[in-house]
């Protein structure tokens, strides 16, 4: 294994940990917005060019900046009293504990039937870009669909509601 | 550091270890945004999965776990954007983010 | 002469009817139609039960009417017979019917005509019509008129069913009528409790030797195979019959003859007031007085005396000559006895129906004395010149108390021969009658018939000189009720009057009967008694002659004569006021108080078998609250414990169970309900154990 590959898992790793130990929201989120950007460079090592810079974009672009602005509009940074963590945290980690558990004993498990392939695969944008309108234009259209109503859904849900509902 | 018989098992544990984070993220912190937060690193721990089977895999050519993953991205963006409106919806009618205060399906 | 009997049964085949009847010539229309003499009697009965209790004129017409008709026919009846009888041809005819059968036992009823039975048809159906007109007037005041009417109806029809009976259970059964309706018109005025007591006394009594008389009626049918008395010789007072009865063993040393003789005296013992189980008699004077004077002197008390004449070949069979039976034996000596016992008893009443049911009942037993020694027509001849003076004696005193304005009571009447001189006249031949005044009046050639058998017994000994006795006292008594009654001062209150026509007409007419009667069976022209025995009867003034025979009419003449001044000379004019003492209790009180209290004979009997039974009684309903009570509440405790086992069982374990079970259900509800808190974050967390516990399935089952 590259160090490279060390150093990056590192970043995202500790990114992960500190969204989640951060008290501050704000402090979450930009430790989450770090997580994302290891996880587009860990993209890139894998030789996944366009999935990496599509991460960077829509990710660290639009999820990080919508998170934000939701932790603006509910006013995420005054810190509740009780704590941030719920009374039950330590059962939470015992669960995630155990689900960590569970895959990587399923990867070391089956650590012999591993495929051993190691060259970079040659793939070009127009590559994708074919199989997005080629094989793959049905998921490609239902997402459409799906990002329309979502936009549609997110506007409704968010709106300032009359008060004649009432 | 051990070597291991293949990198991609290395980018395996890497997945299950911010899978793992991002749900204990999830389970643990009391704010609704938190939550989302976790989840899109469970998200995200999927789409390392799934590109690193696609370069380590068998028939890279087809593009499948790429594909899976523009895919993935999308829909978690939509989802994201959807779920923080809700937060917000939630955080005008309640007054508060804390999913412990919002119980109303309590059964 | 032959005595003929015909059957009218379903014969094989009509040549052998033929030749049956060829020998056997069918009973007259008369006989085959004397079922008619009871029946309608009975259906006015019924009839006038469902009469309206204001309609009087109707039930009196009613049972008046059916009385004459069946005072006809039994005249015709009678007059048939007697035909019969100087022709020399059929005298007993017999009407046999199969009422059911069971396995090879008949039950049949049926009806014989013969001289005793067409003389008793006669006396009773003429009797009961005199009195029945008699009490128009008697109990016209009365408001149950209807109902008397009534049940005196059914009364007549019954007994006239128990005179023609030819089967033993059709005698029973109207006897038991007989009783029942003596029960009904005692208590009639049910209202006094001494009437009520006196009824229920009247039927419990006649009941005891009821129970002995059915037992001899069972007896005699199992002995003999029919209930029949007479059918063509297969009849249980026919030859073959007797003969088995004699030959059969009856316990006791007696034959069976003997025994279901006395058997059945005993119920006649019970009916006729005879010795041990005369003490309802006097107390059936609660009764109106037509009651006393048809039932308890001239019919119902002589159905006992006339079963014993009825069933007379069963009590004599097995005489020897010169000697007697031993049923016959204890007949006369009990009629004997009853003759003096009440005789006594009767000196000393102050009740003037009460000294004519003593008489009534020491008159009976000179009938059974009779019957025991002379044979059936000694006996029959005095019942039925009984009959006429007691009727006459009791009607007459019914007119005196209606006179005197209800009083019963001899001491406070006297001198009514001035203001009653019908009654008086009446009752005078009456008590001549039964005293046995010579020549003219019918009790003394009827007495004298049964004192010249006494005499002339050879096996049986003492009962003449107790009869002769009971003659005197008879006489005695007599005229001590006559001179208080009607000779002396009036000592009532009030005045007297006569009474109306409707009742000193019947008195007439059988005062006159009293006086003739005796004509025909007197020695010189043995009238009656030749019809009873179909022999010959011849006019004959040489009887007279007979060496005892004038000896006796002469002695017992001066019986009476002395028994009359004796009499006379204790009671006379004298009046004594009610207050003062008898004149005999003045001379003898230690014979008057024990005669005055009826020898304590009821006394007896509360203080034995009436204690007895009370005992008893009291034993039984001890033994049904407390024993058999006790088992019943034991039970209903067991239930109820059974109940409450039963109900905590469902309580608490049906229930329990059920409850329990609902229970840990909405428990279980409450506890998967808090599962559901509403909390997404508790969600997610089952989510991913979940997960784990997939996931964790999966790679253990796909390990190599």
């Amino acid at each position: 294994m590259s160090p490279v590959f060390y150093i990056l898992a590192a970043i995202t790793i500790a990114g992960g940990l500190a969204a989640i130990l951060l008290k501050h929201l704000i402090h979450a989120a930009l430790a989450v917005t770090v997580a994302f950007a290891g996880m587009a460079l860990l993209f890139l090592q894998l030789d996944a060019q366009f999935v990496g810079f599509a991460q960077i974009l829509v990710y660290i672009g639009a999820v990080a900046i919508l998170i934000v602005f939701a932790i603006l509009l509910t006013r995420g940074a005054e810190l509740p009293k009780e704590g941030v963590f719920s009374k039950t945290w330590l059962a939470g980690l015992a669960i995630a504990a155990g689900v960590f558990a569970v895959i990587g004993w399923a990867v070391l498990q089956s650590i012999d039937a591993v495929p051993q392939r190691n060259a970079a695969p040659a793939v070009a944008v127009r590559d994708i870009g074919n199989a997005l309108v080629g094989r793959y234009v049905l998921p490609l259209e239902i997402v459409g669909l799906l990002l329309t109503s979502a936009t549609i859904g997110a506007v409704i849900v968010a709106m300032h509601e009359r008060e004649r509902a009432r | 550091m051990t070597a291991f018989p293949s990198p991609l098992v290395g980018y395996l544990l890497v997945a299950a270890a911010l899978f793992a984070i991002g749900l204990a993220g999830a389970l643990v912190r009391r704010n609704a945004i938190m939550v989302l937060i976790g989840i899109e690193l469970m998200l995200n721990s999927a789409n390392l999965n799934l590109i690193a089977f696609w370069r380590f895999g068998l028939h890279p050519q087809a593009l499948t776990g790429m594909m899976f993953a523009i895919f993935s991205i999308a829909v978690a963006a939509a989802e994201a954007a959807v779920g923080l409106g809700l937060v917000i919806s939630i955080y005008r009618h309640t007054g508060t983010t804390e999913l412990d205060k919002v119980n109303r399906l309590k059964g | 002469m032959m005595i003929q009997e015909t059957l009218l049964t379903p014969s094989p085949s009509p040549s052998d009817l033929l030749r049956y009847l060829a020998s056997h010539p069918a009973p007259s229309a008369i006989a085959r139609n004397l079922w008619l003499i009871p029946a309608v009697p009975i259906v006015a009965s019924g009839l006038i039960a469902l009469l309206k209790q204001p309609r009087r004129k109707p039930a009196s017409a009613l049972a008046i009417g059916s009385l004459s008709f069946s005072l006809l026919f039994s005249l015709m009846a009678f007059v048939h017979v007697v035909a019969g009888w100087v022709r020399g041809s059929v005298v007993r005819e017999v009407v046999n019917l199969t009422w059911f059968q069971f396995g090879s036992a008949r039950v049949d009823l049926g009806w014989v005509l013969d001289p005793l039975a067409a003389i008793m048809l006669v006396m009773v159906s003429f009797v009961g019509l005199l009195i029945f007109i008699y009490s128009v007037g008697y109990m016209a005041d009365d408001e149950n008129y209807t109902r008397f009417f009534c049940f005196m109806s059914l009364f007549a029809g019954a007994m006239l069913g128990v005179v023609i009976s030819n089967s033993m259970l059709l005698l029973f059964m109207c006897w038991e009528i007989v009783g029942l309706t003596s029960y009904l018109l005692i208590g009639f005025w049910y209202q006094k409790p001494a009437a009520a007591a006196a009824a229920r006394k009247a039927f419990i009594t006649t009941r005891v030797g009821d129970i002995f008389f059915l037992l001899g009626i069972v007896w005699l049918f199992s002995q003999t195979g029919t209930l029949l008395l007479y059918n063509h010789g297969a009849g249980s007072l026919e030859g073959l019959a007797l003969a088995n009865l004699l030959g059969a063993h009856g316990g006791l040393g007696l034959t069976a003859a003997g025994a279901i003789g006395l058997l059945i005296f005993a119920g006649a013992v019970g009916k006729s007031g005879q010795l041990p189980l005369h003490v309802w008699l006097p107390d059936a004077m609660e009764g109106p007085t037509p009651v006393s004077a048809l039932i308890h002197a001239a019919t119902m008390v002589a159905a006992g005396v006339f079963l014993i004449a009825r069933v007379y070949p069963l009590m004599q069979i097995g005489t020897a000559p010169g000697g007697t039976t031993a049923s016959l034996t204890v007949v006369a000596w009990v009629g004997t006895a009853t003759a003096v016992f009440a005789a006594l008893i009767a000196i000393a009443q102050n009740d003037i129906k009460r000294i004519l049911a003593y008489s009534t009942v020491s008159q009976l037993g000179y009938m059974m004395a009779g019957l025991g020694l002379g044979g059936v027509a000694v006996g029959i001849f005095h019942l039925i010149t009984h009959a006429f003076f007691k009727a006459l004696l009791f009607l007459g005193a019914g007119s005196v108390i209606h006179g005197c304005h209800d009083e019963q009571d001899i001491r406070k009447m006297g001198g009514l021969r001035a203001d009653m001189p019908l009654t008086f006249a009446a009752y005078a031949v009456g008590m001549l009658a039964l005293c046995g005044f010579p020549i003219f009046f019918s009790g003394f050639w009827s007495k004298d018939g049964i004192l010249e058998a006494a005499q002339h017994s050879t096996a049986i000994k003492g009962p003449f000189y107790l009869l002769v006795f009971g003659a005197l006292l008879t006489a005695s008594y007599m005229t001590r009720q006559v001179c208080y009654v009607f000779f002396g001062y009036w000592r009532g209150h009030g005045s007297a009057h006569e009474s109306p026509r409707v009742m000193t007409l019947p008195l007439a007419i059988l005062a006159f009967l009293a006086l003739v009667l005796g004509f025909v069976g007197t020695p010189a022209w043995p009238w009656f008694q030749a019809f009873l025995e179909n022999r010959a009867a011849r006019f004959d003034l040489h009887a007279f002659v007979q060496p005892g025979l004038g000896m006796l009419m002469l002695s017992s003449s001066l019986i009476v004569f002395l028994g009359l001044g004796l009499g006379w000379r204790l009671y006379g004019n004298q009046s004594p006021q009610p207050e003062a003492p008898d004149a005999l209790e003045q001379s003898a009180p230690w014979l008057w108080t024990p005669l005055r209290d009826r020898l304590y004979v009821d006394e007896f009997y509360r203080a034995t078998f009436i204690a007895l039974y009370l005992w008893l009684a009291r034993v039984a309903d001890w033994f049904d609250r407390r024993i058999w009570g006790g088992i019943v509440a034991g039970v209903a405790w067991l239930f109820g414990l059974w109940a409450q086992l039963n109900r905590l069982l469902d309580v608490y374990w049906v229930d329990g169970s059920f409850d329990k079970t609902c229970e840990e259900l909405s428990n279980s509800g409450g506890l998967l309900a808090r599962v559901q808190d509403g909390r997404v974050q508790d969600y997610l967390r089952i989510l991913a154990v979940a997960v784990i516990a997939l996931a964790g399935i999966l790679i253990w089952s796909s390990r190599p």
